[in-house]
């Protein structure tokens, strides 16, 4: 059969030389590599407690934005919705009343807004197609969870704090 | 005497066409078909003397006729000139008629809010695919945009008169199938508006086809207003026997489930209602129940409505049922005891105006 590669190479079945039969020199050398390693940097982080730092082009956990004066600035045009390829997000649009204004930026605002973390693939495509600057992934992980009704993330989940009352 | 009627030999983008004498080169285009047909924001078939304001259907006559073979001086309005025998036109194959189409296009959109996400005409709107297909990426318009007070048309048709492109189509409509008309265009110049004088509502029957034939999100379905981006519904072809002998009860539902969220006539392929549709099959008929559906509705592959609608697809055969025996598989979690999204015990298309903070609240559990 023709090798597909000319890497392959033939396994040494000649009988051990007597340095190989004593076998401490090779159980030495073995030794050796395993207690350099003792002294090398970890590869791992002990997680809980110290935290990797994340790449500046992380997706994580999305975040639904406000504006300076602390109105919502989605107004489920549902861009990001139709841009979804794992169909995570749903919503539901209402008019703003007057008395409102204060909430949310413009006429329309998404009532409800969800995000399915468990069908979410954190591609970033909502972030991207916003147009209203409105929907962010920030740098965190999606926390885990024993039950699948805790992945289902409504607005109060998303919603970044007022920066004017900090709640 | 039955003389032959004598058939103008047009040439449009070295396209040869024989049409009726009297005939506007935008229907010889449309005769032939294709990218050839200039776009028309104003230009409407079915309502006599629409075209001639928007000026995005511009082409460039190379040769006027047979018998006088100079080149018209400028550019000329398709919609409203009409052809002669041996007309050489020049829509695509011209740069100069792009060039001055781009230029329409931003002036269409100088006072234009771009409220696209707000707006529910998004997804079937004129001036979006106008603007994509002929339009500059960016304005030059540095000044405020030009604002109206917002006044109230009643509460079945919505107005935002920034949106408005002032193509007549609507006052032609309310003019030619309605009894009697109340609205028109107030203001001249820049102060142009729609509106009704000493503010009344729009209330005839037949009324409700200005949402239908307005090119913009100026008039918009108050119904229907923001309850779901026309790309999430889905579009089927339905009749039902209308009492109104001018009605035809042909029309398009948009529905998500089993709810009806708007009803809406046919449109051809230039965006054109077919048939028009009496208001009562528009806006009072939100039940599947009342129309004989007949099925889904052809949309543009191109067209955002039709994503997610996917054609010829062969579902695989599922082999849980077999294997289960004909058991139903264990549902371990059911969407609905903790999604607020699509509750089953609100329907939004069942609210008579939009939905307000209150009709998603006051039935929280």
């Amino acid at each position: 059969m023709q090798a597909l590669t000319n890497r392959a190479k033939p396994v040494d079945r000649r009988p051990m030389t007597f340095m190989e039969k004593l076998y401490v020199p090779a159980i030495a050398k073995g030794m050796g590599i395993t207690l350099k390693h003792l002294f090398q940097r970890k590869a791992t982080v002990s997680f809980p407690e110290k935290k990797r730092d994340f790449s500046p082009v992380f997706r994580g956990l999305h975040v639904l934005n406000r504006d300076e004066e602390g109105r919502e600035r989605c107004t489920a045009c549902g861009l990001c919705a139709v841009a979804c390829p794992a169909e995570a997000i749903t919503m539901e649009a209402a008019e703003r009343k007057t008395g409102e204004e204060n909430l949310y930026r413009e006429e329309k605002y998404a009532a409800r807004y969800e995000i399915n973390m468990l069908r979410c693939i954190f591609c970033g495509f909502c972030e991207e197609a916003c147009p209203k600057d409105a929907i962010y992934m920030s740098e965190t992980f999606a926390p885990s969870n024993y039950q699948r009704k805790g992945f289902i993330y409504g607005k109060d989940d998303l919603l970044i704090p007022d920066p004017k009352t900090g709640k | 005497m039955a003389e032959e009627k004598k058939l103008f030999k047009v040439k449009i983008d070295n396209i040869s066409v024989e049409v009726e004498p009297g005939t506007t080169i935008l229907n010889a285009a449309r005769k032939i078909g294709g990218d050839i047909v200039p776009p028309a924001m104003c230009y409407y078939s079915k309502l006599q003397g629409s075209g001639g304001k928007c000026r995005t259907c511009l082409v460039k006559v190379s040769k006027g006729s047979d018998a006088d073979p100079r080149p018209m001086p400028k550019l000329v309005a398709s919609c409203r000139t009409t052809v002669m025998d041996g007309m050489e036109v020049a829509n695509i194959t011209s740069p100069e008629v792009q060039e001055a189409r781009k230029g329409v296009v931003e002036f269409l959109l100088l006072n234009h809010p771009l409220d696209c996400p707000v707006c529910d005409q998004a997804g079937e709107c004129d001036l979006q695919n106008l603007s994509y297909e002929h339009g500059a990426e960016a304005t030059r318009y540095e000044f405020k945009r030009r604002t109206f007070d917002k006044i109230d048309i009643g509460d079945k048709i919505q107005l935002h008169m920034t949106r408005c492109i002032l193509c007549y189509r609507c006052v032609f409509t309310a003019d030619q199938l309605t009894e009697k008309r109340e609205h028109g265009i107030l203001g001249r110049g820049d102060a142009s508006e729609i509106s009704t004088y000493i503010h009344q509502s729009l209330d005839n029957n037949f009324i409700g086809n200005v949402i239908d034939v307005c090119p913009v999100g100026a008039l918009t379905d108050k119904t229907f207003r923001f309850k779901n981006r026309v790309w999430f519904l889905k579009p089927v072809d339905a009749h039902r026997h209308c009492e109104d002998p001018k009605c035809c009860g042909k029309t398009v539902l948009w529905m998500r489930g089993d709810e009806v969220f708007r009803v809406t006539a046919r449109k051809d392929q230039y965006g054109e209602v077919e048939n028009f549709i009496c208001d009562t099959c528009r806006f009072d008929k939100k039940e599947a129940k009342d129309w004989i559906i007949e099925g889904p509705r052809k949309i543009d592959r191109h067209s955002v409505i039709s994503q997610g609608h996917y054609v010829n697809t062969v579902k695989p055969k599922d082999p849980l049922v077999e294997v289960l025996d004909g058991r139903q598989p264990k549902l371990l979690f059911d969407i609905h005891t903790t999604s607020q999204v699509n509750r089953p015990d609100i329907d939004l298309s069942k609210i008579d105006g939009p939905a307000h903070s209150d009709d998603f609240n006051h039935r929280n559990s």
